[in-house]
């Protein structure tokens, strides 16, 4: 049983921070890294895997550093997102490399384990240039896997997998925590972190936004305020009727739009009250649309909560 | 040190590409143009001096040089697959000292060996000529190995640069400007072939023994010593 500490750690490119003041323990378990595109999320598991020294704070395993610290590779397997993979070897051939660079006793039965534990035992001696993107998923996972590591660091692993894949290495993920490692992988999709992980850490614009278990990340998503463009028969009349009603928390009169701008504080109640009040004060409700619904403007309401 | 897993893994990768046909078109081009020599101007010390000179030293040898020290890292650093020999308990000095033994290993079976069989084609080792040349590629081999395996490690244009350095600055300004001679591999190897060969073979070059051993040496463990530290602080992020 092994766990991640990342305490007060900021890392920073030039003028550009990519990880601001952020603590967190990754604990036994499947654990979900949510965050949009260039959140921070490669810079903390690069930091994890000891690719890149933290510019203040500490990255540690069971509170050993783990920058430039060769011995922490006993414990922990890394499956990156970068394709690169040594693609004029055979399955086979490649996990066996990475066992005996493990300086495993039988480097030969440990590469055998892993490409069975991943299923990968049809396809292993095609060369990895011929496999598709989830055999070379699983591949690398199995040379992750190959030392039996107590922690697995995931970067995107779901990227470009199509759905059934996606349930298979889903499945392995989970299998893995449930054997009591510490797995750790990251995404943009919420979907995806929601049907894996136990437990979720979101990151946005490189700060530490929420942590909790999904039910708590949802809820924070779904009660946040909800914007939306709505055009009537008579959006001042409309608008009246709306902020009387205590779902709704402003409304602006866009005249170059020639639209309404919502903002609902209480969405189940607002989408219930909005066609009833149109239908009592007779006006025609023309385009009713979300304005936000872009999941950079979901995160970005969770850096406030 | 040596680890013979990063040893197959750095083989494979140097001969089973495209990259590897540059290995092997280079020497059978030397060895074609001396058998013709050979065929129709007879055995000639002057010309044997020229071909080994003029073409094995000044440009086969540091072009295969280039391919074989940057092609034993630079594209694994390229495609990220270097990672998967970084995170491993495996000291990072023994990545780069297994990838230089194999750069060099490669370097001279591609460039020593065919001099010297060259040199035995064209006049038979007359006045050591043929050993000389092979001597000189050979310690030039080493040198060039370190050198370019550590321009592998600090840029990702680093065959672009070793061309470069190796058409440019030895082959043209090499021959040609002599403040450059001083400060090229090729002169320094040349030193110790001048002595192989003797007085009467006609070898020269533009620094003295001693010097341009020094200087090979320097070269050497500097480059190596170096690339292991690039090594050791590589930092694979920067993508996002």
């Amino acid at each position: 049983m092994s766990t991640l500490h990342i305490d007060r750690t900021s890392r920073w490119f030039g003028n550009v921070v990519a990880v601001n003041d952020i603590t967190m323990d990754i604990t036994p378990g499947v654990t979900g890294l949510l965050g949009p595109n260039g959140a921070g999320k490669s810079t903390l598991i690069n930091m994890l895997g000891g690719f890149l020294p933290p510019s203040t704070g500490s990255v540690t395993l069971d509170s050993t550093p783990i920058w430039r610290n060769q011995e922490a590779y006993k414990e922990i397997g890394l499956v990156p997102e970068r394709e690169g993979m040594y693609d004029f070897l055979t399955g086979w051939d490649f996990v066996l490399a990475n066992a005996e660079l493990h300086r495993l006793p039988d480097p030969a039965a440990a590469a055998r384990k892993a490409l069975a534990t991943v299923e990968m035992e049809q396809a292993q001696d095609r060369k990895i240039a011929t496999y598709s993107k989830g055999m070379r998923q699983r591949v690398k996972m199995a040379s992750a896997l190959v030392h039996d590591p107590s922690v697995l660091l995931l970067d995107e692993p779901f990227n470009g997998m199509d759905p059934r894949q996606r349930m298979q290495l889903m499945e392995l993920l989970r299998r893995m925590g449930d054997e009591g490692r510490t797995v750790l992988f990251s995404s943009h999709i919420l979907e995806e972190v929601e049907q894996l992980a136990s437990h979720i850490e979101v990151v946005v614009a490189g700060r530490h936004a929420a942590s909790g278990d999904f039910r708590k990340i949802r809820r924070l998503m779904t009660d946040r305020p909800h914007r939306y463009l709505v055009r009537s028969s008579d959006d001042r009349l409309l608008a009246s009727a709306l902020i009387a009603d205590a779902s709704t928390a402003g409304i602006e009169l866009d005249y170059s739009e020639k639209a309404l701008r919502i903002q609902a504080v209480d969405f189940g109640r607002f989408t219930e009250v909005l066609p009833r009040l149109a239908r009592e004060h007779g006006i025609r409700l023309y385009t009713v649309s979300p304005s936000d619904e872009s999941l950079e403007s979901v995160f970005s309401y969770l850096v406030a909560a | 040190m040596y680890n013979q897993t990063v040893a197959r893994l750095t083989y494979k990768a140097l001969l089973g590409r495209r990259r590897a046909l540059i290995l092997f078109a280079l020497p059978l081009l030397l060895l074609i143009v001396a058998g013709t020599v050979r065929a129709t101007t007879g055995m000639d010390d002057e010309v044997t001096r020229e071909l080994l000179g003029g073409f094995a030293m000044a440009t086969m040898v540091p072009l295969i040089g280039v391919v074989a020290g940057t092609g034993a890292i630079g594209p694994e650093i390229d495609d990220g697959s270097v990672v998967y020999l970084l995170a491993k308990p495996l000291r990072r000095s023994s990545i780069i000292f297994t990838k230089l033994l194999v750069a060099i290993a490669v370097t001279v079976v591609f460039s020593a060996v065919p001099t010297l069989l060259a040199g035995y084609l064209l006049n038979g080792n007359s006045q050591q000529i043929a050993v000389a040349y092979a001597v000189a590629a050979a310690v030039a081999s080493v040198a060039y190995s370190a050198l370019f395996l550590l321009l592998g490690t600090v840029s990702r244009h680093a065959v672009v640069i070793g061309l470069v350095y190796a058409l440019i600055w030895e082959a043209l300004f090499g021959s040609m400007v002599s403040g450059a001679r001083e400060l090229s591999v090729q002169q320094w190897a040349l030193s110790l072939a001048q002595k192989v060969a003797g007085s009467g073979a006609g070898i020269t070059s533009d620094v003295g023994l001693t010097t341009g051993l020094t200087l090979l040496l320097v070269a050497t463990v500097g480059g190596t010593w170096y690339a292991s530290r690039r090594l050791r602080t590589l930092t694979l992020a920067g993508e996002e």
